[in-house]
């Protein structure tokens, strides 16, 4: 038993929900209790789809236990095919009805239907989310995806990854679209996203694929390659390097010349990147935890396309943690493989980054450490929904990164301005285009707090008395230095000096103190 | 959709006791919560309880979607997730529940209280949590006390997991001692809606009033022969047949919903301790008056409007009865996880004649109901919400009637502009 406030991924249906919710033409039987219906409004809230998932769950409760699921499961096979009339029919259980083994695909397929079942065993004690959507766009290739009788001199690729409920795979999809048929190279089908079953059965048609998402894709890139020997794209074109890469392979598979496409008017980041007023940027600390895939394409951009210094990064994709930890080792550092966020949470407060970029669990993180936070990754958030076109992927993508991870910095001008007036009062709390006090926590903590006093004591400045071996103590005059320093380097203008004085078994941090700490400590 | 077989299994109408009203009995897929999700204002209620739900991936998940930020705030629940080993018996599973609530009571000191809540699985696989409660509170006392409850979906719909929770509560009561309550109101409130109902049942000269859940686990109240109870909520069915057998008498009214509701409801308290008429006019006419000035605000908006409830909180029949009688809307569905005879006997006797009662769901079958009657307003779980706002129905989600404060006289203008806003917002724009 694991002990979870809080879990990244969802179980593995949910993924094959992303898959089927995405799909035209298919319908999802799931043998579920009551209650799993709550995830439906993961898509129709988070999302804001309009339509409702296609997603038939037998809500099984207590007395139908008592007599026979089964029944009741092809019962409900049988309504759904009868009212969707879809194409085929995905089968499968939510982790209780794993545990019932009523076998939804032999249930299923002995029922004589006039369509298609695929039956897909997501083992909801083992897997999560990703997987699951993995597991089940690889059953339905599997399933459909026939040999061509001939293949469409012009050459194709397919797009496999997106799917419902996915980080900016509806942007993604669009802006890797338009840079492909930019390059003269058409889609044939993209997959699971708009894609029918009939669609996947036309997947060999392409001379290769494309892999949007490894999570969700790699598992049917493989069997493509091996059933029907279709290459496969395996640069995720996130950021500008990767997406320069990117069309470099595609050119390679599509046997054209990658170079007059490796430009892009509209490709603003790498300007603005150079740009005198993003010197300010220069060894900015950032710390990334996400998917696995956008965690490697972050850290790529944070180091090499903004001048960032990567001082942590993690995931919870644990089928990836391989890859994530050979990219750590570039960024000089270890990456942190988990799915509790407590120890994310920890290794942010520890390395004291001066952004953060993650999921929206990152975001509360950094919130409550006070440190500035740009997404990059699911968990999915409705704020992550934009309404407007925000891809990550290609050219596009490059400038909406740059956008989304340096407005939430102070602007580079404006710090300089701050620095100058740091006097001024007008300047002296949170004076930002940011406009939220964005205080870190601990420095917003009263100096009392820091001393470890009996229960019931009335605490002033009287009894700020140093504790041998505890906390160190700032003098008044020290604090109201600290207090010159602008609010957002002042937190860690204090972790730095309580560090120093620590250890160097300083008790009273005095304004040498200080600065002392400032010279030895800063980086 | 006429003539498309629907994946009922079990529809039959059936009346309800001295009521002649049909009720269609659907079985088919629910659209609905279950009982875990009762959680998320169970912990904002009971200050010192924590809720450990032995549960999957599925519940954690559940939960943490429908508690939306409050996940962030240093929620008082978690879950605790079977996996493969405990499930293959690699690995005890009592021992393992042990290792997790040990872990988590040495975190949160605060704790006064936990529930072990079962979840389907646990449910499936036979793990006994009254016994693991016992072991635990046994081990944690008196430090910590330990229950446990199901909040499954195969045993319960959504509020029927704060039935199971304050019913697990009913036997750590103590018993009536002198200078105990007289007046036990049951459900969870509010704190606000609470203190409100409080300072009205002293004007009214009840001082010896309790109300259950207590903010803190410590302050449960007492419950013997003499004990009145007034059920603030609709779906408490095995809570208020365990405080039966402990001698509370329920008090018949209907709920505080809506001035008319509200005063019902005060009324047949005050009706039971002997408050004279005179006393009872001087207190409510005040708030009374406000509570009808606030809601004559949204009447206009929504007088005359058709109105279908699905299914969800069991609080449909009340609230329909509050859209109809105090709002001039015209009720066409109500449709209700499970349709409680007895509690609810007062608030049918309000309904008109016309509408059609629905108890359990085929969500289909009921999406098409739903269709062809084309409500002016639909009353529907988040599920469901969108898709129909999509198809040109305007929704209001339901989950928002039980998270917000809704009883009493100075929440009905709120209630009201609950239904009216999505009818005003509607009228608003132009995109």
């Amino acid at each position: 038993m694991q002990l979870t406030l809080w879990t990244y991924e969802g179980p593995p249906h949910i993924g094959a929900m992303r898959v089927a919710t995405a799909m035209e033409g298919l319908h999802y039987v799931l043998h579920a209790p009551q209650g799993d219906t709550y995830a439906d409004l993961l898509f129709t809230m988070i999302e804001r789809r309009q339509k409702r998932p296609p997603v038939t769950y037998t809500t099984f409760q207590a007395r139908d236990l008592g007599a026979d699921t089964a029944d009741l499961f092809k019962q409900s096979v049988r309504d759904a095919a009868e009212r969707f009339k879809p194409q085929a029919l995905l089968v499968g259980a939510s982790c209780t009805a794993e545990l019932i083994q009523d076998d939804p695909g032999g249930l299923a397929r002995s029922m004589g239907l006039d369509l298609p079942v695929v039956a897909v065993e997501l083992p909801a004690y083992q897997k999560k989310e990703n997987w699951g959507a993995a597991e089940t766009l690889y059953r339905l290739v599997r399933e459909f995806a026939r040999r061509p009788e001939h293949v469409p001199a012009r050459t194709s690729c397919n797009i496999l990854g997106p799917t419902a409920l996915g980080f900016r795979h509806r942007d993604d999809l669009r802006e890797i679209t338009g840079l492909l048929t930019g390059m003269g190279i058409s889609v044939n089908v993209v997959a699971p996203l708009g894609a029918s079953p009939a669609d996947l059965a036309r997947l060999g048609e392409a001379h290769f694929n494309v892999m949007l998402y490894p999570e969700i894709a790699g598992p049917t890139a493989a069997f493509l390659d091996k059933q029907l020997g279709q290459k496969s794209t395996r640069t995720v074109p996130i950021g500008m390097g990767a997406t320069c890469d990117f069309i470099a392979e595609v050119a390679e598979l599509a046997g054209i010349d990658a170079g007059p496409h490796l430009d892009s008017a509209h490709a603003h980041a790498p300007w603005y990147a150079r740009s005198v007023d993003s010197n300010y940027l220069t060894g900015k600390r950032v710390y990334i935890f996400g998917d696995a895939t956008h965690v490697i394409a972050a850290a790529r951009i944070a180091q090499d396309e903004l001048g960032f210094t990567v001082v942590g990064m993690g995931s919870y994709s644990r089928e990836q943690a391989r890859d994530v930890r050979e990219a750590a080792k570039r960024y000089g550092v270890e990456a942190l493989i988990t799915d509790d966020y407590l120890d994310v949470e920890d290794q942010v407060a520890a390395l004291q980054p001066e952004l953060v970029l993650g999921s929206q669990m990152e975001r509360h993180i950094a919130k409550r450490l006070g440190v500035p936070c740009a997404m990059i990754s699911a968990p999915m958030h409705v704020q992550d929904f934009p309404a407007r076109y925000a891809p990550q992927m290609g050219f596009e993508g490059a400038n909406v990164i740059f956008d989304s991870w340096v407005h939430p910095l102070m602007m580079g001008l404006e710090e300089h301005l701050l620095q100058m007036f740091r006097e001024d009062s007008e300047f002296s709390e949170a004076p930002s285009h940011l406009g939220h006090a964005a205080a870190p926590v601990r420095a917003a903590e009263p100096v009392a707090e820091l001393v470890a006093a009996p229960e019931g004591a009335v605490l002033d400045v009287a009894v700020l008395e140093a504790v041998p071996g505890g906390p160190p103590v700032w003098t008044a005059e020290a604090e109201k230095e600290l207090g010159k320093i602008p609010f957002f380097v002042r937190g860690k203008a204090r972790r730095n000096t309580e560090k120093y004085a620590s250890e160097c078994g300083i008790a009273r941090i005095s304004i040498e103190t200080l600065y002392e700490a400032k010279a030895k400590v800063g980086r | 959709m006429d003539g498309l077989p629907g994946r009922t299994v079990d529809t039959s109408i059936d009346a309800i006791g001295c009521d002649a009203r049909p009720v269609l009995r659907e079985r088919g897929q629910r659209e609905v919560f279950c009982g875990l999700t009762g959680i998320v204002w169970l912990h904002r209620k009971i200050q010192d309880a924590f809720f450990l739900v032995v549960g999957s991936r599925t519940c954690a998940h559940l939960i943490q979607s429908a508690a939306g930020v409050m996940i962030f705030a240093e929620p008082r629940f978690a879950t605790a997730i079977i996996d493969e080993r405990d499930l293959a018996g690699l690995a005890d599973a009592n021992d393992e529940l042990d290792r997790v609530v040990s872990r988590l009571i040495s975190r949160r000191p605060d704790i006064k209280l936990l529930f072990l809540v079962g979840s389907c699985p646990s449910e499936v696989i036979k793990l006994d949590l009254s016994r693991a409660a016992l072991r635990l509170s046994r081990q944690m006392a008196p430090a910590v006390r330990v229950l446990s409850y199901s909040g499954s979906g195969i045993e319960t719909t959504f509020t029927q997991g704060e039935d199971a929770c304050l019913a697990s509560l009913v036997p750590e009561m103590p018993v009536v001692a002198d200078g105990a309550a007289d007046l036990l109101v049951v459900g969870a409130l509010a704190d606000v809606v609470e203190d409100q109902f409080r300072r009205l049942f002293g004007e009214l000269g009840l001082d010896r009033v309790a109300f259950f859940p207590p903010r803190k686990a410590g302050d449960l109240p007492a419950v013997g022969p003499g004990t009145r109870m007034l059920l603030a909520q609709p779906f408490l069915a095995e809570t208020a047949r365990l405080l039966e057998e402990r001698g509370a008498v329920r008090v018949a009214a209907p709920f505080p919903l809506g001035e008319e509701g509200t005063t019902a409801w005060l009324r047949a308290a005050c009706a039971e301790f002997g408050v004279s008429s005179a006393r009872f006019e001087a207190v409510t006419a005040a708030p009374r008056e406000r509570a009808r000035t606030a809601i004559a605000r949204s009447r206009p908006v929504l007088d005359g409007k058709s109105i279908f409830l699905f299914p969800d909180s069991q609080l449909e029949i009340p609230l329909g009865r509050f859209v109809s009688r105090e709002l001039g809307m015209r009720l066409t569905e109500i449709g209700t996880p499970y349709l409680h005879r007895g509690h609810l006997a007062e608030e049918l006797s309000w309904l008109p004649e016309s509408v059609a009662l629905s108890e359990g769901q085929d969500v289909e079958r009921q999406l098409d109901r739903c269709r062809d009657m084309r409500p002016d307003l639909t009353v529907c779980g988040l599920g469901l919400a969108n898709p129909l706002e999509a198809e040109g129905l305007a929704t209001k989600w339901s989950i928002e009637l039980l998270f917000s404060p809704i009883q009493g006289y100075d929440q009905a203008g709120d209630l009201a502009e609950l239904f009216a806003r999505p009818l005003v917002r509607r009228a608003k724009l132009r995109v």
